[in-house]
This record gives structure tokens, sequence and C-alpha cells, in this order.
């Protein structure tokens, strides 16, 4: 546990994504397994042991020390883990002579009855010092936060062989730990691990936010036109286990499995393949509102009420995998031949296609994306979010290649923004966090940092507050007086989707823009930080609106403010 | 006799009027009797100072020749009468020449520490306990969760560091009186036997440490160095030099800094260290509490940090606690100790 140990206080503290780098590969390098896996697998998130709660560490402490010193302790140090691990009563002169490893601890955990857990982890912070015992807590409460995605983590093991990170990707969700297969044929000491899961995740391709700068140089028959549609994104596979059975699992856009959240939607893929689609919720064939999806999404039991009065559809604009094919390689153009033969041979009354729409110039898709509802949209036109350009020959890409994939929003004011900070309100809100201060990506020293781009104070429901207030205070890093710093790092924190009126240069602030009348237009709990929006859109925006006061733009198509209600 | 009939607290130091002095006196006094050179416990301006004679000699460092109207060095053991009151010095471990000045009179034995620690420190002696009816102590670090006991594992974590990246260069920043010297001594100690490099506000008072004696090896001044030969190197900074323009002589400096305060990760963070390193020269809550528990003291007077955890503990332990509220006494890793050894004036860290 030590060296572990010693590894996550050095990450948390490390600012370059390459020094990271560095010290994890080598610590893969000179740590055995099974440590080294269960190390990776910590890093990576991909631990599944029941995590001891906050309020047991509270009970082992109190139940040590003075309540006294307690709470001034922990009112300087601000973290209740931190704080445990820096005052626990343990004499360092008289340890336990066996030191827990890792391994030790995350085996231990994964049999360990609830009732033998809090004096086995008492055990274990008599044996650590104090970073030992901050890590030991940081992971059995299933709190990390080191600023680590799981991409670099893959990323450093594969630098032990000189392997690309996304061969490990593609190997990731049939591996389990200790990883010890992987480990062997990265060491080039064993052969390369099979991926036995029948139905895994592939990668999304993700888009660019497209700029009216951009269009000059692109030819619109190269490209063609979908919908962009406001639900959420998912990939539906289906392969077929050992005995030939089919397995369907239902993944997030980021691989997380949300088969068990959409029941009803699983049973409808039965032919072999991997669809990358929108998720929507439809009533009498037409497109429920985000906030109809909102009643689906982060639910841990699904009664069939729930099912019943919010059923969920696939609307399919990808085909990764038909029957074992892999067809990634192919260009987009014959990928959409392949998707409309499998849809139709899916023939399933939860599985439709997203339309293209047709265009032969930018004009005619101006005018599509001014008015959906008479370009082909009709009914389901108020799902339609903007539109999706993609180059007809590009091959499907994990991540965001350049060029390939465009979207163009309507609202020309709304950006995903990270959540970085909280403060309490003030009257009938003062003991919720419901002043937030947010933040786009830009990149510093060569690395992605978020910058705070604005405050917004409503926007958003009643019940909508008191989800971000509980987030708020179940991620909180640090605290300054009123204010919370909230966990934002590509893959853990919160997005928000922030409309806003207006744009103005800005020297008070510190990514030079400031934002007229932001107000909290959505939550999206669904989308990782990483997709959030970056500060250059904002400066492209900008730059639009000057040039369009300066006469120089073309008017562009506004579509009323999303309706938001105020609190 | 009340022990404060001996010695008053005042809010610029505890003063003796019987003696007709004060120790470690904020203001300038007629006499003053200075535990050790730390600019917040030893002032330039006195009428005469009784010290250590490294005590003088790095007021006189600092401060020039004429930092006092007369000096007396006093030895470890020795005890001056001063008008009645009799007053011993005794090793206080903190720095070099740091002393505890324990006053007597009419049977009642007061202590003031000054700073001290009871750890080891290559550079100093050690820490010696005295038996006293009220002991004077610092709370820097008076809180549970300071805990400093594993100085060698902190050099050894620099040391791996410095392994694991041989083309940056790691920047410790460490108060240019005591700290700088214990780490250097501790690398040694630790066989690393390369030249370690130092920032110009260091370069007085290491001399003056090796004068006396105390081996640190080969060192040598980082304003002359290439860039390039920094690579893999370990320089001793001021802690407001690790983070500012100075360092872009570094190639790809680390930023460390041997602090008690590393111990809390907000901080280290706030202070944007990447490796920080939790070697300090005040006692930390242990050393504290050992340390009053041991003197037989059943009365505890805390002059600065975080009094009031100290405070409730010495009274669960039914000992007499009172804060003293001097004004003044500050930790020396809070304020860089840089501008008052003439060089670089900077902000406090
Ligand atoms: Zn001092
Ligand atoms: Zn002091």
């Amino acid at each position: 546990m030590n060296r572990f140990a010693e590894l996550l206080d050095r990450l948390t503290y490390e600012p370059g994504r390459n020094n990271k780098l560095r010290l994890m590969t080598d610590y893969f390098r000179t740590t055995p397994d099974p440590q080294r896996g269960y190390a990776m697998a910590a890093l990576a998130g991909a631990l599944s042991f029941k995590s001891a709660k906050a309020g047991m560490i509270r009970t082992l402490i109190t139940e040590r020390t003075d309540p006294v010193l307690l709470a001034l302790s922990y009112d300087y140090v601000g973290d209740l883990s931190e704080t445990v691990a820096l005052m626990w009563p343990a004499d360092p002169h008289h340890r336990p002579n066996a030191i827990p490893s890792i391994t030790d601890v995350v085996e231990t955990l994964s049999t360990l009855g609830k009732a033998q857990l809090p004096a086995q982890i008492a055990r274990w912070l008599d044996a650590l010092d104090e970073t030992g015992r901050w890590a030991l807590l940081k992971l059995i409460t299933g709190a990390l936060r080191i600023g680590v995605s799981a991409r670099l983590v893959k990323t450093a093991a594969a630098a032990l062989g000189d392997k690309d990170p996304h061969e490990i990707e593609l190997l990731w969700p049939g591996l389990a730990p200790p990883y010890t297969e992987l480990f062997a044929w990265l060491e080039d000491r064993g052969e390369k691990p099979l991926n036995t899961d029948p139905a895994p995740f592939r990668p999304a391709m993700l888009a660019h936010a497209i700029e009216e700068t951009d269009f000059p140089a692109l030819d619109p028959s190269h490209y063609r036109a979908e919908w962009k549609w406001d639900g959420t994104r998912i990939q539906a596979v289906t392969g077929l286990n050992e005995d030939g059975e089919p397995v369907t699992r239902l993944y997030s856009r980021t691989g997380e499995d949300i088969s068990k959240s959409f029941p009803d939607l699983v049973s409808s893929f039965r032919l072999p393949g991997a669809l990358d689609g929108e998720l929507l919720i439809m009533r009498e064939g037409r497109v429920q509102s985000f906030n109809d999806l909102q009643q689906r999404l982060n639910r841990k039991v699904i009664s069939s009420k729930l099912t019943a009065e919010f059923p969920a559809y696939l609307r399919a604009y990808d085909l990764l995998v038909d029957g074992d094919e892999d067809l990634r390689e192919l260009p987009f153009a014959e990928r959409r031949k392949r998707l409309e033969k499998f849809i139709a041979a899916m023939d399933d009354p939860r599985v439709d296609l997203s339309p293209l729409v047709p265009f032969d110039n930018w004009d005619q898709l101006t005018a599509a994306r001014a008015d959906p509802a008479s370009a082909g949209a009709g009914d389901d036109a108020t799902a339609v979010e903007g539109i999706m350009l993609k180059r007809r020959d590009a091959p499907y890409l994990p991540g965001r290649p350049k060029g390939q994939w465009w979207k163009w929003k309507r609202e020309p004011h709304i950006i995903d923004a990270v959540l970085m900070y909280a403060q309490r309100g003030h009257g009938k809100r003062s003991s919720y966090y419901s002043d937030y201060t947010f933040g786009a990506w830009t990149t510093e020293d060569g690395e992605d940092v978020l910058v705070p781009v604005g405050k917004a104070y409503f926007g958003f429901t009643d019940e909508e507050l008191i989800q971000i207030d509980r987030f708020v205070r179940r991620n909180t890093i640090e605290r300054f007086g009123p204010v919370r710093e909230v966990v934002h790092e590509a893959d853990k924190g919160l997005v928000l989707e922030v409309a806003f009126e207006g744009l103005q240069r800005s020297t008070r602030h510190k990514s030079g823009v400031a934002m007229r009348f932001p107000r909290i237009s959505r939550l999206r709990w669904d989308k990782p930080p990483a997709e959030a929006d970056r500060l250059e859109t904002l400066e492209k925006m900008l730059e639009g609106t000057e040039r369009a006061q300066a006469g120089l733009a073309l008017p562009k198509p506004k579509r009323a403010a999303r309706k938001t209600a105020a609190t | 006799m009340r022990p404060e009939d001996i010695l008053l607290p005042t809010p610029s130091g505890v003063c003796c009027k019987r003696g007709g002095f004060h120790i470690d006196p904020t203001r300038a006094v007629d006499k003053a009797l200075i535990t050790h050179g730390h600019s917040d416990h030893a002032r330039p301006g006195h009428g005469a100072v009784l010290a250590t004679q490294e005590t003088l000699d790095i007021m006189r460092l600092r401060y020039g020749e004429n930092f006092a109207g007369t000096t007396q060095a006093i030895k470890y053991g020795e005890t001056v009468d001063l008008n009645g009151i009799k007053a011993t010095f005794r090793p206080a471990g903190h720095v070099l020449g740091s002393a505890q000045i324990a006053v007597e009179y009419g049977g009642t034995r007061i202590v003031a520490s000054g700073d001290y620690k009871d750890v080891p420190d290559p550079t100093c002696l050690p820490f010696e306990l005295i038996q006293c009816d009220v002991f004077i102590t610092e709370a820097t670090f008076g809180l549970p969760v300071f805990r400093h006991h594993d100085t060698d594992g902190e050099i050894a974590k620099l040391l791996r560091s410095v392994a694991l990246f041989p083309e940056r260069a790691h920047l410790v920043g460490a108060y240019s009186l005591g700290k700088a010297q214990r780490v250097i001594a501790l690398l040694r100690k630790a066989g690393y036997d390369k030249t370690i490099y130092l920032h110009g506000a260091m370069e007085k008072i290491t001399n003056y440490y090796v004068s006396r004696g105390i081996d640190l090896g080969p060192l040598e001044l980082v304003r002359g160095a290439k860039k390039a030969d920094l690579a893999g190197t370990i320089t001793l900074a001021p802690p407001s030099a690790v983070k500012d323009l100075w360092t872009r002589r570094f190639p790809d400096p680390v930023a460390c800094f041997a602090s008690g305060w590393m111990r809390v990760r907000a901080r280290a963070r706030q202070s944007q260290i990447e490796l920080p390193l939790v070697i300090s020269d005040h006692a930390d809550w242990d050393g504290l509490t050992n340390t009053i528990a041991a003197t037989g003291a059943g009365e505890i007077w805390v002059t600065h940090g975080q009094e009031d955890a100290l405070m409730h503990w010495c009274t669960t332990r039914g000992l007499k606690a009172r804060p003293l509220d001097i004004v003044g006494y500050g930790d020396e890793d809070e304020s860089d100790g840089v501008s008052d050894t003439g060089e670089n004036a900077g902000s406090p860290a």
C-alpha cells in the first residue's frame, strides 16, 4: 500500500500530463503483479467493491479521539479522510509488522462481511503511515480524485511495452483486475489477451462545434447531414456468447454499461451488431422532451410504471459492427447503407433510423436548421437540437478527429460548461449551494484545463437545485469560506448546459469573455466533463457577434430560449 | 509567589521586571535575552543582548555589526544572575544556537522554550528537557493532524524523484536559517554526495554553518550555473523563490517545499507545490504534548500558533493553560526569510 500511496500522493500534486505518465509507468515497471494490476484498476476506476461510507470512518475516529480536537482538526483540514489519516492515533513505534498491500486491501474488501469491515479498516489504519492511511481511505471510500483519467492510466501501461494505448482500450472490456495477462503481453512475456466479452463497447466518435468561419473551407458535396437529436447518445451492442446465445449491452457514450437502466429497450436488439444512436423517449410516435428523458437517467430502480410512462427508443445513426464484421474502417456513406439494411432487418418498433437531411448547398442547410419541421423533422422538430455534418468518406474513428464530424447547434448561445465552484445562496436558498461558477476547457502549457467563464444563479427547477446541492456536498474537494470547489476533471464532474443572451470581451475575467444573463438551462448528468465546450468556442461566438454587429454576417436564425422553470 | 511576578506576559513578549530584561521581545528594549536567530524572535535595536555565541553571530550576519548596544555570549548550561534572577540557557534543538531559557527565582522555575523540536537534527544540539513549574511553549503545529516524525522518509522521497526525473531540476523551498542547512545535512546523511546548489539568499548563513564545523559537502551558488548543468540537481531556495520568475533558469523545475505545513494537502496545493516534504524545525503535535508532559510543569503558557487545540489538551490533562497573545511571533516558513538577509526582498510566501 505504501508504494501505491506514494504514487497517488505524487499524482495529486503533479500538474503535467507527461510527468503523470512517467510516474505511473515507473510504478507499473517496478511493482510486481498483482499489486500493479489492482493499482491500475484503482486508478482507472475499475474496482468494484462495496465502498466504505464516510459515516463509518467518522465513527472509527470519534471512538478514538477527543471530540474538540477532532472538530478543530477537521475544520482546519477540510476533508474527513485526510483528517482521519493524519490524526489517527497509531503509535508509529508499535505498528503491526505486516503493512497491507493493495492486493490485501482489494481482495479482503471483496469478500469481507459488512460487520467485520470497521475492525479490519482500523487494523489497516494502525499499520500504515499518514500517506498510506490517506490513500487507503480514499480508495475504500471510492473517492480517489487524483486528476488522472482512465485513458491516461492505459497510456501509462502501454508505455511499458511501446504499445498503442488504443489497443488496450479495445481489450479493456474483456479484462478484469489484476490484469496479469495484460501486463505479460505489454512486457512481451505473453500472448495478447483475447477480448472475451461478446458485446464490448467501441470508443465513440465525436464531433467538433462548427463555426461560420469553417464553412468556406468545406465542400457541401463531401458531407451528409442528419438532425442532432436532443436525447442521450448510446451504443447498443449484441454479440453471441460461447453457447451461441445473444448478449446485449447498452453503453453510455463513455462506455459505461447502462443496460440495467433500460430493460424495455435491451430486448429489441437480437441481431448481432453494434449500433450508435440517440436514446429518446417516445409517445404515440413522437419524441418527448429531454425532461421526460431525465426521468429515466440515473435511476437505480426501474419500475414497470416508469418504463410504461417513459418508454425508451433508439434512433440509430451509425453501424459499427454488422454480425461479426467490423465496419468502422468503411466510409460513412457505406456504413449508412449497411445501417439502413440492418434497421430494416431488425424491424423493431423501438428502433428507427435517424433520417438524412437533404441539401445541395449551405443555404439550404441553413434553412433546414432554421425550420426543421418543414425540412423533414415534422412533429419531432422540437427535439432537434441542431444539425450533424458527417464527411461521406470518414471512417468511424474514436475520439474527436479533426474535420470529420461537425455539430451545428440551433441555439447559438448555449454551451456545455463544467461546474467548478458552488456558493451558498441567500434568503430561502441560504441552506443550498445555489450560485454556480462554471468553466470551459482551454489549453495551458499543453494541458487541458478548465477556466471559469461565468456564474449562474437560476434557470434550474427546485428539484434540480436539490440534486446539484447534493452533488456539490458529495463532491467537494476544497472549501473557501462559503465557497466549495467541486470536482471538475475530464471524467469526473457535472456538466451544466448554460444558456446566455450574449458575450462581451472582459479584462476582468481570466477567460477574457463575460456572458450576459447566463442561466442553467439543463443538467447534463449524462455528459462527461471532457466533452464540455472549449473556451475557443466562446471566443469564436464572440468574433461572430462582433462581426454581426459590424454588419458583416448573415442574420442567424434565433430560437426561443429554452423554457426553464425559475425558482 | 505567582509566576507572573517573575515573568510577566505582555503583548511584546515576556518581561522580567525584577531582572530588568525581556525574552524575545518584539520591540526594542534595554536588555533582551534571545532564544534564537529567527527574525520574529531576534530583532535589532536592543540596548543589550544576551544569547548564545551562534545566535549573536547570526544576528550580526542579518542585521550588521551594530544590531545591539552591547552583547554577551552565554554558553549552554551557563547561568547568569540578573539582579537575583537566575537565567540558564539550554539547547532547544530548533536551529544552530537555539536555546531555551530557564528563569528561576524564589524556588519557582519558568522555562521559555522559544521554538523547539524534540527530534534529531544533524545541524544543532538536541533538545534538553528541563523540569519546571511553568513551561512556555510555542504551538506552531498545535493540532493533532501535524505529525512530522519521518524526516528520513521525506528525504528518500525527494531522492527517488530526482532519480525518476533526471532531466528536471529539483527546487527545494526551505527557510534560509536552519531548515536549508538541515535539509542539506539530511541529504548527505542519506548518501547524496553530488554538488547541492544554493540560492544567493542562502549563502551567508550556510557558510556560517560550515564555519561552525557542520559538514555540508560540496555546495555551489546557482547564480553561476548553466541551465543544462542543473538537470538532475537539487537546489535550496527561499520558499518564495520556488514559484517565481527566478525558476526560469532551471530545466523543467519540480517545486518542492520542506515545511511542517506540507502535511496538509490544501496548504501544499495552495502554494502550488509539486513535491511537498514534511520536514519541520518545530515540534509536531506528539512532540509538543510529550514535551509538555515530561517537563512536569503544572502551568503551560502558549506563545504562538494553533493555541486552541493545545490549550484544550492541557485542560484535559489537568494542566493550567493560558495563551500569551504575543503580537509579532510568526512562523518562519510563512514569512519567507529572504528579506532580512539582504537579498531579493520577496513577498511573504
Ligand atoms: Zn524559530
Ligand atoms: Zn517562532
